[in-house]
């Protein structure tokens, strides 16, 4: 893995540049601003594969395991490329007891892929999630900003379906 | 403000007392003599090292006014807060927590590595767990055995981060990070990286104070019995400094007992062929680096020249400050010195075949282990050393053995390598390399005797210290730093033209070897440290030699094998090269 991670030379160079650049831009004390740094990267790469993470703390003069430390702490980064569409389903009690695991099975069948993994055709990323809050709605699911509630088992073709279309339309 | 302003009242278990503002409930209690359990808690403190997760709360005890539960490493006293350490609620609080832990904890304390050295487990027993009451879903975690030194199983982490306190904080490496968030949350290295693939300096801090079995040193004792029990195998033992002032408390004896004699007398019982003494190492690598310093100031440089006995330092200065490496002085460690010699010198006079030899070394340290595995330090294809073992190691195979240490009579080392001085045994605390290399060096310098050996200034416990010491005329400057997280400092400051120093030494744990990741555990009492510090340097006051350069054996091996300081055989066996490192 050590190898995988000290090469940087398989990252879009130009991408690279732009992110020194914005780096070098900052004011005041870089650790505060990994966050910041995470988040431009994310928006250049896409994600965060590992020798970005180790690049990045290389730069900011820190540690990559306090960078990975950050990046796995929030949802919001990913250290694997991501579909289009986020598909999370929530595994919380009130959700798991009304067949939430039912219907994250059919999910991953519907879009061929593997938790957490995107999806072959750059569509999909489906993870499992704890609680999110909604537990009258159980059970839960969200794709990107959108919340499905009391969602069965036979929706959830319907659902995906329209999101593969959607995609179609808008390419 | 009038101290009388800052003082503030309460009760404990009923008993009034008054403490200062800011005081948290564990202090105040302790200043009413009431002791709480803790455990995720860790205060360190004339070393800097706070612990303040507060995460386990193992420690609540109840606010009598409010009726909750408080954890009392970290809530503050407010004036009038009534304590109750021992109600029911307080109690059975605790034991909640702790239960919560033991249902998430693989139990198998029998063959733990920290049996009867754990917290964890030490608080079952103090509060009288029969039972574990909830049933938790438990972590599966590979354990990781990639490095030389450090054994690192997740499933028994408590989360406690002692760990990432030490190696953030306090060493400034940063290996070890929480990673994920809530029930997920795991201490690991970045990306779950093998701990061998990290900038990992084996320091063994992190081990040092991990309460349970999830940090431990990589045991290699038996792959030690194994050679002893090989009849063809000469094998060979040296001990180190600040091994023979902890050792002793593995087998109830007071901090800072020294039992140099009944741990000859244990090795030769175990089956040691030849017991020799670090220490001895610890005298050559003094003339060998004063030679060097002396030889770095009449050439001009480069200055200043740093000790190079720590192997958790170099390794941490090979990463961190590659564009430095040419101001550790090139002298291999003790340990190394020894080793090498052993399979040279000592073999020929003593008609071995290298092949045959087995160099073992106890040593207060787990960073030796990863520093015996480098190939710089061997010699025509011989590790100097083959085996390290900590101090810890060494107490348990004496016990496994069923030798009754306390009753064993004091024996002494094996020449040719066993002689040494009290320049060599004070090698095992913060100055003390410095301080022995000064005597030396001054000799050296001024062609004079040094009348007055000891150099008080050198000592103390600060992280970071300066001395000058005057040679004929030119005044030498000193700096010292224990602690890596110090020793940063130090090099920032070098490497920026900030500060300007002749000579440094610097020791990556706190105290110096006497704190080293392999000594007994001190469970977070820095007076033990104390006391071991305070031994190292009883037993160079109690020494007739306390010069290395007039330590009869050293001269010995000059004369017959190695001629002068710094020829070119002692070039070849006796130093080594570094090589700078991406840190990741
Ligand atoms: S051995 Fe030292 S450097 Fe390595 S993880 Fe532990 S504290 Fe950090
Ligand atoms: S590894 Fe040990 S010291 Fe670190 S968090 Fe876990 S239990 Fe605490
Ligand atoms: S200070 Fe001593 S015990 Fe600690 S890493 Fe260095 S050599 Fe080992
Ligand atoms: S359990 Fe799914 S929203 Fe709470
Ligand atoms: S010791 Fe107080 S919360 Fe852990």
């Amino acid at each position: 893995m050590r190898k995988e991670i000290l090469d940087t030379t398989t990252l879009d160079q130009e991408g690279l540049k732009k992110l020194d650049a914005y780096i070098e831009g900052l004011r005041g004390n870089k650790e505060e601003q990994l966050i910041h740094v995470l988040h431009h990267a994310q928006q250049i790469f896409g994600y965060l594969p590992k020798n970005l993470q180790w690049y990045i703390a290389n730069q900011l003069n820190m540690p990559s395991a306090k960078v990975n430390g950050v990046v796995t702490f929030y949802s919001l980064f990913s250290e694997e490329p991501r579909g289009k569409y986020t598909v999370s389903v929530c595994m919380g009690t009130a959700c798991f007891v009304k067949g939430a695991e039912k219907v994250l099975d059919r999910i991953l069948e519907l879009t061929k892929s593997e938790k957490g993994k995107m999806s072959d055709d750059g569509l999909f990323t489906v993870q499992d999630v704890r609680c999110i809050g909604a537990c009258g709605l159980a059970p839960v699911v969200t794709i990107n900003e959108k919340v499905y509630g009391n969602v069965k088992i036979n929706e959830v073709d319907d659902i995906i379906r329209r999101y593969k279309r959607g995609d179609q339309h808008a390419s | 403000m009038k101290l009388i302003d800052k003082m503030i009242n309460c009760t404990v278990n009923g008993m009034d007392i008054t403490v200062e503002k800011g005081t948290s409930v564990l202090d105040a209690a302790a200043k009413a003599g009431v002791h709480i359990p803790t455990l995720c808690h860790l205060n360190l403190h004339d070393l800097n090292a706070v612990n303040q997760s507060a995460n386990c709360r193992v420690c609540v005890v109840e606010d009598e006014n409010s009726g909750r539960l408080v954890p009392s490493c970290s809530q503050e006293v407010y004036d009038g807060m009534n304590i109750e350490t021992d109600s029911l609620k307080a109690v059975m609080g605790r034991r909640t927590s702790l239960e919560l832990l033991l249902s998430n904890h693989p139990q198998d304390c029998l063959t733990c590595i920290k049996n009867l050295d754990c917290e964890l487990q030490s608080l079952a027993h103090e509060m009288n767990i029969k039972e574990i009451h909830y049933q938790g879903e438990k972590m599966k975690h590979p354990i990781d055995t990639t490095s030389q030194a450090i054994h690192k199983d997740p499933n028994k982490c408590i989360m406690c981060r002692r760990c990432i306190t030490m190696c953030n904080d306090v060493q400034t490496v940063g290996v070890l990070s929480p990673l994920k968030r809530g029930f997920d949350v795991v201490v690991a290295t970045a990306f779950h990286m093998d701990m061998g693939d990290t900038s990992c300096t084996y320091c063994g801090q992190c081990v040092s104070v991990c309460p349970t079995g999830a940090l431990a040193e990589m045991d290699a004792s038996s792959k030690v019995w194994k050679r002893l029990n090989n009849p063809k195998k000469h094998v060979i033992v040296q001990v180190a400094p600040a091994v023979r002032v902890a050792l002793g408390e593995e087998f109830g004896y007071d901090p800072g007992e020294i039992s140099t004699g009944k741990i000859v007398s244990a090795l030769r019982r175990l089956g040691f062929d030849t017991v020799f003494d670090t220490n001895f190492g610890a005298d050559l690598t003094i003339v060998e680096e004063a030679k060097e310093l002396v030889d770095r100031i009449e050439g001009g440089g480069p200055m200043p020249m740093l000790t190079s006995c720590c192997p958790a330092w170099v390794q941490f200065i090979e990463q961190q400050f590659p564009e430095l490496l040419d101001v550790p002085s090139t002298c291999k460690s003790p340990q190394s010195m020894v080793g090498s010699l052993a399979k040279t010198y000592y073999a020929e006079q003593n008609n071995i075949d290298p092949e045959d030899i087995t160099m073992v070394s106890i040593m207060p340290c787990v960073a030796k282990k990863a520093e015996a595995a480098r190939e710089e330090l061997s010699v025509e294809g011989h590790y100097n050393v083959d085996y390290v073992l900590t101090t810890r190691e060494l107490a348990r195979m004496i016990k496994e053995a069923a030798i009754d240490f306390k009753t064993l009579r004091d024996d002494s080392f094996d020449q040719l390598l066993g002689e040494s001085t009290g320049a060599a045994a004070i090698f095992g605390t913060t100055g003390g390399v410095i301080e022995a290399a000064s005597r030396t060096a001054y000799e050296m310098v001024t062609g004079k005797e040094l009348k007055k050996v000891d150099f008080k200034d050198l000592r103390g416990i600060d992280g970071i210290r300066e001395a000058t010491i005057e040679m004929n005329g030119t005044k030498l400057r000193i700096g010292i730093a224990h602690e890596l997280g110090n020793a940063r400092k130090l090099l920032e400051d070098i490497r920026d033209g900030k500060s300007h120093f002749d000579a440094i030494e610097i020791m990556a744990c706190p105290g110096g070897c006497i704190g080293g990741g392999g000594q007994p555990y001190h469970h977070g009492k820095s007076e033990i440290l104390k006391k071991r510090a305070e031994s190292i340097y009883k037993i160079d006051m109690g020494s007739e030699v306390r010069k290395s350069h007039e330590n009869p054996m050293v001269k010995k091996v000059y004369k017959d094998f190695l001629e002068t300081p710094g020829s070119k055989r002692a070039k070849e066996l006796l130093h080594t090269t570094y090589s700078a490192k991406e840190r990741i």
